[in-house]
């Protein structure tokens, strides 16, 4: 099968798509499939237009990549690609409106509340703080509402580290989500199919030294992983099917991720969606897919064909 | 739940490395850095030459006779000190800042970061002290971090380093029992502060080093990239016991060769030789001939004023933008070299305000970088050195956006003049 993999591209993250993109292509060509990655750029239209039978899969992390933007050019070109189709990359890569979806069907996530920079300006820094301290406590997560890898977010545990979070999060888009913080097990449980068909993989436990932030995701040693999550059975069945449901409620396609974080009570929480996962050697998909038995480029493979089937 | 939960570290070897190298992270910001690359990037960040002028069918036709006619040598092994014929050529090429010397006292290395790290290695032992100017070269700290030594900064004004506070803080360091091995200096359109010492201060600071029995370690890329003056001397030629002086073609030819040079006594060439063998073998045979051959061949003196004429427009690009677009910023106007070394208005953090700038596709390096302790975040160091005039002026254009967009915020938040707490930036080739 012929396979083109989108991978760089101009968000905050191209440096872990560029990664993940040269992973997925060993993989998929050890499975013996004909590969190659390129970036986005103005060449990008007419090298689609002239492959037209080739399987595109999007490998763009962060903006562009899985905020439906790119799924949109593909499927205005007619190209089959791997992945949630725009309009559910749209509402998954916006963490509000996605966690708005999923904690209607019941699927537990922290408090949490959306806060543009211009509400801060208008209102009164100050007061909004107290407020949200106020309403969630200490300690607080604070990301912005877009984007992943950890980039711009802020674990606060006292009130005057507040407004540097507040600055820390809005120089990477100017929407801050805050959210309670939970106690417990982080665990990441990848997803694979669609629909009724959609299964989870072995959910993998993140045991981090210290902050699970960019430097443990993608440099090997602070963070130790445990496949499957050290878990009562009950508890590991129970955060694999939130995270299903999560799969099946936003209506992702082929492949996702679901960070949550288990607490003391065996209570699932999700604190983010992945519609383009990372791929690279640290990242947590390829990890869950080994864990499960799977050979990489076979599942790959199974991967790609879907998508090229289902065009 | 499992009787034997086995988790993994995806580094089997995580045990075993050396303490120091767990303080290595994998900061944000390098990763921001990978989109400096892109077209769309107007990138202020790199220390890249601007080699386009470059004689290159010329080059590779000396390439491609290097190798036909000289391969059994050129790709062959060499001597550890490096080609002789080289070294003779160089002793030209320091002539003209005022140093003599003879060809045996010269190291080759691959290119001068190499031979700072050679220095490092047989002089640091770790917790030993190196003085450098505040702020520093990223390159030259991250070798002194990698050999655990503890760098104490001496500021500098517009005429480079202050002689008084070195002398304060030399005796300071002694009365302490401290010992300082060497002061690590850039006395030529310093990088990243863009200043020059002045000639009377050269004269002082051999001095005062001497009078501490501190040597010096002269880190010179730029010196004959002055755009309106002749060289001034090099501290070299004031002391020939007390300094070792670091030459490199990376800024005058071409980077992409790697070939720099040091000029020690003759006891410290010896072990400088030594180490250089141990970790090297012998610098590449093939670069240094290229080198040698461009210098006996080309017109290498008017390439350099080509490139100071180049650079001259280009530095007068920048501080022209910033003087229209960010007129609230100060800085430096550099009388030669790449760098323009820019303070930010309100106390703003130039590290923070990175992503916000990777966005508007703009890129600079972050004060943070250039000291060994957790200052310079309200500074920037802006390049102008490979962009055109016109990107230049784009690029600042856009910074003068990033940086209101950044002022907003740190108003609402009351937050000017706080700083986050940061991890190391560790060098890249990208930021050196």
């Amino acid at each position: 099968m012929e396979i083109l993999i989108l991978a760089g591209g101009l968000s905050h993250e191209r440096d872990v798509s560029v990664r993940s993109g040269r992973r997925v292509q060993e993989a998929l060509r050890d499975g013996g499939h004909d590969v190659v990655v390129r970036d986005v750029d103005t060449e990008l239209i007419p090298t689609l237009q002239e492959h037209p039978g080739r399987v595109v899969w999007p490998l763009l992390h962060g903006s562009s990549g899985e905020d439906g933007s790119i799924q949109g050019l593909l499927e205005l070109l007619g190209v089959p690609y791997v992945g949630t189709a725009a309009k559910a990359a749209r509402a998954a890569w916006v963490k509000p409106i996605a966690k708005s979806i999923y904690s209607r069907s019941g699927i537990a996530t922290p408090d949490y509340v959306t806060l543009p920079q211009s509400l801060f300006r208008e209102v009164g820094a100050e007061k909004v703080l107290d407020a949200v301290v106020e309403r969630f406590g200490l300690p607080l997560v604070v990301k912005p509402a877009r984007g992943g890898s950890a980039l711009g977010v802020s674990i606060v545990t006292e009130r005057a580290e507040l407004p540097r979070a507040m600055v820390h999060c809005f120089a990477y888009g100017d929407t801050a989500l805050i959210e309670r913080a939970i106690e417990g097990t982080e665990v990441a449980v990848s997803v694979v199919g669609s629909g009724d068909d959609a299964r989870a993989l072995i959910p993998v436990e993140i045991s981090c030294e210290g902050a699970y932030d960019y430097d443990a995701r993608y440099n090997p040693g602070r963070v130790e992983y445990f496949a499957p999550a050290r878990l009562a059975p009950e508890k590991l069945s129970a955060v694999a099917d939130a995270a299903v449901a999560v799969h099946r409620v936003l209506g992702l396609k082929d492949l996702s991720r679901i960070d949550t974080i288990v607490d003391a009570d065996g209570t699932p929480y999700v604190l983010d969606v992945n519609v383009a996962p990372g791929m690279t050697e640290t990242s947590l998909f390829p990890q869950a897919a080994e864990a499960a038995g799977f050979s990489l480029s076979a599942l790959y493979g199974e991967i790609a064909a879907g998508a090229a089937t289902s065009a | 739940m499992s009787d034997d939960p086995q988790g993994t570290r995806l580094d089997r070897w995580y045990s075993r490395y050396a303490s120091r190298a767990h303080a290595m992270r994998a900061s944000e910001i390098r990763a921001l850095f990978s989109v400096a690359n892109r077209p769309e990037v107007v990138s202020l960040a790199g220390g890249m030459p601007n080699i386009s002028g470059l004689p290159l069918a010329q080059l590779a036709d000396t390439s491609a006779r290097l190798v036909r006619d000289f391969g059994e040598v050129a790709l062959q092994y060499g001597s550890g000190q490096g080609d002789e014929t080289l070294r003779e050529q160089i002793t030209e090429v320091m002539a003209l800042e005022g140093i003599s010397a003879h060809p045996d006292d010269i190291v080759v290395t691959t290119g001068s970061q190499q031979a700072l790290d050679l220095v490092t290695r047989i002089f640091i032992d770790p917790g030993d002290v190196v003085v450098a100017e505040a702020p520093s070269y990223v390159g030259a700290l991250g070798v002194f971090r990698a050999h655990e030594a503890d760098v104490v900064h001496v500021s500098m004004d517009a005429d480079g380093l202050i002689p008084d506070e070195l002398d304060a803080t030399l005796t300071r360091l002694a009365a302490e029992g401290r010992t300082v091995k060497f002061l690590y200096t850039v006395p030529n359109f310093h990088n990243p502060a863009g200043v020059t010492l002045s000639l009377e201060r050269r004269r002082k600071v051999v001095e005062i080093c001497d009078r501490h029995d501190v040597l010096i370690l002269e880190d010179n890329p730029y010196g004959l990239l002055g755009f309106d003056s002749e060289p001034l001397p090099a501290m070299r030629s004031m002391s020939e016991d007390g300094v070792i002086y670091l030459g490199s073609f990376s800024k005058t030819f071409a980077p992409g060769y790697r070939v720099g040079w040091a000029v020690a006594p003759h006891a410290v060439r010896e072990k400088l030789v030594l180490a250089s063998e141990s970790a090297i073998l012998c610098p590449s045979n093939a670069s240094q001939m290229s080198i040698s051959h461009y210098l006996e061949h080309y017109d290498w003196v008017g390439q350099i004023k080509n490139y100071r004429e180049q650079y001259r427009e280009r530095r007068d690009a920048m501080v022209g933008a910033l003087e229209e677009y960010i007129p609230d910023a100060t800085w430096n106007t550099p009388q030669g070299g790449f760098y323009v070394w820019v303070k930010l208005p309100y106390g703003l953090d130039a590290r923070e305000m990175l992503p916000r700038a990777v966005t508007a596709r703009v890129a600079y390096v972050a004060g943070t970088a250039f000291f060994f302790g957790d200052e310079g975040h309200d500074h920037m160091r802006l390049s102008f050195c490979y962009p055109s005039p016109e990107r230049i002026e784009e690029g600042v254009r856009r910074l003068a956006g990033v940086v209101n967009a950044e002022l907003e915020t740190v108003s609402i938040f009351g937050t000017a003049g706080e700083t986050r707490q940061r991890l190391v930036d560790f060098p890249s080739p990208d930021v050196s």
